[in-house]
């Protein structure tokens, strides 16, 4: 009896952190808003995470597209070809890519290489007392460390969206065209026929969403680390690194979902 | 004289665990008040709440006539600008270099020039021994660089209150000394309040006006160097002369932490 009293108590408590948890991340990520009507945000720092999150992802990033795109290009001239219909080859590879693969795959390659290492920099950070310095220092944390990375995700996201794209496109050009001989003007013409404004947008649309979600968990995570008093130093800081790659990446896929399903 | 920083009935708790209880302290304007207390004393709880990093149970802490707890946000920033910290570790934001560590505060809260404010980092690097530093990283620094540049940082603004948190903590004796004779030169050019929370006996007794002595959150006495010396109070003079808490331990208590745990 005791021992089940105890598990309730246990789900008991863990239901009430998360909830205290969600409701303080939504109030963290409107001060991180708020703060950019304060003052002029701090482009030196904005100009640095678009560095980091934008410049220095599009290797991993070419690399990616070109082999998603090979790849889609080569299952879809398979069962295109059964159909006597591998003309379709090139606008089904572009709405494959614009509306879903390349939102999704970005977003994906983001989280693995930026939400992760943004959760540790500033759990670290809150681990060393810099924000306390900050808040110390009258220097407002929301601004100075959290919009740069929000505003650079918001600027990032969209344009390497649209190189997975496009690169990707080219990937699947190289299968259908370079490696199985179809016609290049009826992969490329049929990509311009097909694919609509609406099939851009709601690619744009996705990314930005996606954006907000895969900077702002990670930093929450990170700035709320000391919460966690049992599990705090390094051990806190890989834990919360881990979650905060698995929720951001949960939480982008189902998002995904959601936008398709209301602007299909 | 008007005190500039007054803690009345200060309670504190992490959770459910209460780890100051009913601290009263008075600071007068131009004092070096030395906070010291062994290891978990409530020391470094006691300075969060002076800056007001946390917030009390009960009680209540005026600094320059204003109670922190009732304050507004925007008079708290006010109040931070006059206010100078140096955390333990230097507390430097690890991707900046040192001179922009340095700048930071005064880039944020003043209109001044570029120009200005470099002559003004290099004034403080200068004072820290530190000139020639200013483009390294913090992680390039040793732990008493780190200190010297969270003080140089600390200092930018010419604070009216200046809390230093273990400044010899983790130093070698003489740098410990260069960082105390550092302290006494910054109150001799500035006038400044200082808050030291500190464990380092000799460097409490070398540049304290008054020391407060800490045990288990409750303050224990309050007074200057030699009548913290001259104190009947067992525990202090046990902290002074370095000897080990003479405990009575229950031996059936004892047994039963070990076999249960609890």
């Amino acid at each position: 009896m005791q021992s089940i009293m105890n598990g309730v108590s246990n789900i008991g408590g863990y239901t009430r952190n998360v909830i205290s948890f969600i409701g303080m991340s939504f109030v963290f990520l409107l001060n991180i808003f708020k703060s950019l009507f304060s003052r002029i945000p701090p482009i030196r720092e904005i100009v640095r995470q678009i560095q980091f999150i934008g410049v220095k992802s599009l290797p991993v990033l070419l690399v990616s597209s070109l082999f998603t795109g090979m790849a889609v290009a080569l299952n879809l001239y398979n069962a295109l070809i059964r159909f006597g219909s591998a003309d379709l080859l090139g606008p089904s590879v572009a709405v494959g890519l614009i509306r879903e693969l390349g939102p999704v795959m970005t977003a994906l390659m983001i989280i693995a290489r930026v939400s992760s290492a943004t959760c540790a920099e500033i759990g670290i950070m809150r681990n060393e007392q810099q924000f306390d310095a900050l808040d110390c220092m009258a220097v407002n944390s929301y601004r100075y460390v959290m919009l740069p990375r929000l505003m650079a995700a918001l600027i990032s996201l969209p344009i390497l969206t649209a190189v997975f794209d496009m690169v990707g496109i080219a990937g699947g050009y190289i299968v259908g065209v370079v490696i199985h001989g179809e016609s290049a003007g009826t992969y490329i013409q049929g990509i311009f026929d097909t694919v609509t404004f609406n099939d851009v947008l709601i690619g744009q649309i996705k990314s930005l969403v996606f954006a907000v979600l895969i900077i702002w968990i990670p930093m929450a995570y990170g700035y709320f680390l000391h919460l966690n008093r049992k599990a705090a130093g390094a051990a806190g800081v890989s834990h919360a690194t881990t979650k905060a790659v698995v929720i951001s990446a949960i939480s982008m896929l189902v998002m995904n979902f959601i936008i398709s399903s209301l602007m299909l | 004289m008007t005190s500039i920083i007054s803690i009345d009935n200060l309670d504190a708790h992490y959770d459910d665990r209460q780890v100051l209880f009913d601290v009263n302290l008075q600071v007068n304007p131009g004092e070096i008040m030395v906070i010291m207390g062994g290891s978990g004393s409530g020391k470094s709880t006691l300075l969060k709440h002076l800056l007001a990093l946390k917030k009390p149970t009960q009680g209540k802490i005026q600094i320059d006539g204003h109670d922190i707890g009732s304050i507004s946000s925007k008079e708290l920033k006010e109040l931070r600008k006059k206010m100078g910290v140096a955390f333990q570790g230097g507390a430097l934001l690890s991707s900046l270099t040192v001179g922009d560590n340095v700048r930071l505060p005064l880039e944020h809260n003043t209109n001044l020039d570029t120009q200005t404010i470099d002559i003004m980092v290099r004034l403080k690097l200068e004072l820290m021994n530190l000139a020639g530093f200013e483009n390294l990283m913090p992680a390039e620094l040793s732990g008493g660089m780190l200190k010297r540049a969270g003080l140089a940082r600390a200092v930018i603004m010419d604070p009216r209150i200046l809390c230093f948190d273990e400044p010899s903590a983790g130093l070698d004796p003489v740098t410990s000394v260069e960082l105390d004779e550092l302290i006494l030169k910054l109150r001799e050019a500035m006038n400044m309040t200082m808050i030291i929370v500190t464990h380092e006996l000799e460097s409490a007794f070398k540049i304290a006006d008054r020391i407060m002595v800490l045990f288990d959150g409750k303050v224990a006495m309050v007074g200057t160097p030699d009548e913290i010396r001259n104190s009947d109070d067992k525990r202090i003079q046990n902290l002074i002369n370095r000897k080990s808490r003479d405990e009575e331990v229950d031996g059936d208590a004892y047994l039963k932490r070990l076999v249960t745990g609890d």
